[in-house]
C-alpha cells in the first residue's frame, strides 16, 4: 500500500467525527476534518482525514469507542 | 437587590458563559455539522464538547447519547410523545410539573393509561406505591427528581430498582435537580434523562436536553421533529443513529456554547460541595420561616431531603400580594402562584391560591437569606 497521502475515515455524522476526532488527538494522531469527497459520497458532512500510514491506528481508535463507520478509502 | 427566583432559572450566570456566548457569535458563528469549512468544524467541537462535559457530569454512557433539545419540556415531550403508544400503561407521581402532566394528558386521550400515584401531603413518595400500581401492559415510570414547588426529592434510584426489576423504563424530569444534586444515570437506573440548561447547570436558556439510555429502544422512540441533520443527506429518510435521529434542524449552538462553560463550572466546584453550601442555607432559610407566626412551610422541613427550593403560605396574605411587596419594598425577586404545577399544589393541599417560593442558587449567600427572611417577617407584622 502507498504509505504517501490520506485515507478519510466517513462517518454517519458530524458528532460522531467529532468524538473520533478526540480519540485520535488522545492517541496523538493527526487528523483534520475535511467535506466528504464527493466521488466518495454525497453526503454534505465532514469526515475524518489521516496519513495513510496511520489508517491501521484510525481504525483501531473506531474500535475503541465503539463507533459505526460507513468506511475508510484512501483518497 | 436579591435573587432569590433559582428555581425558574439561575442567575447570575458564572463568569465566562456569557463570554463564550459573545466568542460563538463574533468568532465562531458557523452551522455545526452543515459545513465543511473550519469554522463549522470548530462550531461541530463546541456542541460536541457541550456533549461530553454534559456525559460526563451525569455518568452518560456516551457523548452521543445526549440529544440537545431548547429545554427539559421538550425532552419529556419527546420522550413521551415518542415513546408511548396506545394501550401501554405509564405511572407518574402527583408531584409532577405541567411539563409531564399536559403531554401524559394528552397521551391519555389518545389510549395510553395513566396511574399518578399520589404522594403524602408533605410531598413525599413511598417507592413502593410505584411498586404496587404496575400492572401487565406498564412500559415506562416518569418521575419527577424534584418538586419544582417544595423542593422534595422524590427517590429516584429505589424507583430505578423497581424499574429494572419489572423491565420498564424510567423517565427522570431532573430540572430542579441537574447541577445541584448528584445524578449518576448507571447507579440510578435511569434510562431517559430529561435535563435543563438554565438552572443548577448554569447556563442559557433555550439550552437542553435527553439522554437516551442504552435500555432505551431507539427504534421505537420516535422523533418529535423530523428533517435536516448534516447526515446522510443523500435519503430523505430520517437518519437512525443518535444523536442525529432527534437533533434536527440547527442546535442553538451559541447557547450550548455558554452551558458548556456553566457545567464546566458546576464540575469544577463540584456537585457535592454546591450542595452542601445549599443545604446549608436552605436550613437558614427553613428555620428563619418556621419562626414568623402564621407562616406555614410546605413540604418536609429535612434540608437534606429537598432541594434549596423553598416554598410558604402566610396566613392573611395571598402569595401574589406577598410577592409584589417584596419585589417594591424590598427587592426581593421570587416566584409566587401555581408554578406550573397545579397538581403538586393539590397534593400539598395549597391550591388554587397556591405559595411563594424562594428558589436558593449557587451564588445566593447567609446575608440574603437572613435579609429574605427579615422582609418577610416585616410583611407578616404588618399583617398580623
Amino acid at each position: 500500500m502507498n504509505r504517501n497521502g490520506h485515507a478519510v475515515v466517513v462517518v454517519f455524522s458530524t458528532s460522531h467525527a467529532m468524538k473520533l476526532e478526540k480519540r485520535l488527538e488522545a492517541k496523538g494522531i493527526e487528523c483534520k476534518m475535511i467535506p466528504v469527497p464527493r466521488h466518495i459520497s454525497s453526503d454534505c458532512g465532514v469526515c475524518v482525514r489521516v496519513a495513510r500510514a496511520d489508517v491501521e491506528a484510525a481504525r483501531q481508535a473506531v474500535e475503541e469507542i465503539g463507533l459505526e463507520i460507513d468506511g475508510i478509502h484512501e483518497i | 437587590m436579591i435573587y432569590l427566583d433559582n428555581a425558574a432559572t439561575s442567575w447570575p450566570k458564572p463568569r465566562g458563559v456569557a463570554e463564550a456566548m459573545v466568542r460563538f457569535l463574533d468568532e465562531v458563528g458557523a452551522n455545526p455539522g452543515r459545513s465543511g469549512h473550519h469554522l463549522s468544524v470548530e462550531a461541530a467541537r463546541i456542541v460536541y464538547e457541550t456533549r461530553e462535559v454534559v456525559a460526563h457530569l451525569f455518568n452518560a454512557p456516551d457523548p452521543l447519547r445526549v440529544v440537545f433539545c431548547n429545554n427539559a419540556t421538550e425532552a419529556i415531550n419527546l420522550s413521551l410523545r415518542g415513546f408511548l403508544k396506545a394501550g401501554d400503561h405509564i405511572i407518574t407521581s402527583s408531584m409532577e410539573h405541567n411539563s409531564v402532566m399536559r403531554p401524559i394528558r394528552v397521551l391519555e386521550q389518545r389510549g395510553v393509561a395513566v396511574t399518578v400515584v399520589r404522594c403524602s401531603g408533605e410531598g413525599v413518595l413511598d417507592p413502593t406505591w410505584i411498586e404496587t400500581a404496575i400492572r401487565p401492559e406498564t412500559v415506562m415510570i416518569v418521575l419527577n427528581h424534584a418538586s419544582n414547588v417544595t423542593g422534595s426529592l422524590l427517590p429516584v434510584g429505589e424507583v430505578g430498582q423497581i424499574a429494572r426489576m419489572h423491565d420498564l423504563l424510567l423517565l427522570v424530569d431532573a430540572a430542579q435537580t441537574g447541577g445541584a444534586y448528584p445524578i449518576d444515570m448507571q447507579s440510578d437506573c435511569i434510562d431517559l434523562l430529561c435535563f435543563t440548561g438554565h438552572k443548577s447547570l448554569c447556563g442559557p436558556m433555550g439550552t437542553g436536553g435527553l439522554i437516551v439510555g442504552e435500555r432505551v429502544d431507539v427504534d421505537r422512540l420516535d422523533p418529535l421533529k423530523c428533517g435536516g441533520t448534516g447526515s446522510r443527506s443523500e435519503q430523505e429518510q430520517q437518519p437512525d443513529f443518535l444523536p442525529d435521529r432527534y437533533e434536527s434542524g440547527t442546535l442553538n449552538a451559541m447557547g450550548l456554547a455558554g452551558l458548556a462553560v456553566g457545567v464546566q463550572y458546576v464540575v469544577e466546584q463540584g456537585v457535592e460541595v454546591i450542595r452542601s453550601q445549599e443545604i446549608t442555607l436552605t436550613e437558614q432559610l427553613i428555620h428563619g420561616l418556621a419562626e414568623i407566626p402564621g407562616l406555614a412551610v410546605q413540604g418536609g422541613r429535612d434540608a437534606s431531603r429537598r432541594t434549596a427550593t423553598v416554598s410558604f403560605t402566610l396566613a392573611g396574605m395571598a402569595p401574589s400580594e406577598i410577592g409584589l411587596a417584596l419585589d417594591e419594598r424590598h427587592g426581593i425577586l421570587c416566584r409566587v402562584g401555581l408554578h406550573c404545577a397545579p397538581a403538586a399544589h393539590r397534593t400539598l393541599g395549597t391550591f388554587p391560591a397556591g405559595t411563594v417560593r424562594f428558589g436558593l442558587g449557587a451564588f445566593n449567600t447567609a446575608d440574603e437569606v437572613e435579609k429574605a427572611v427579615e422582609a418577610v417577617r416585616c410583611l407578616a407584622g404588618e399583617h398580623a
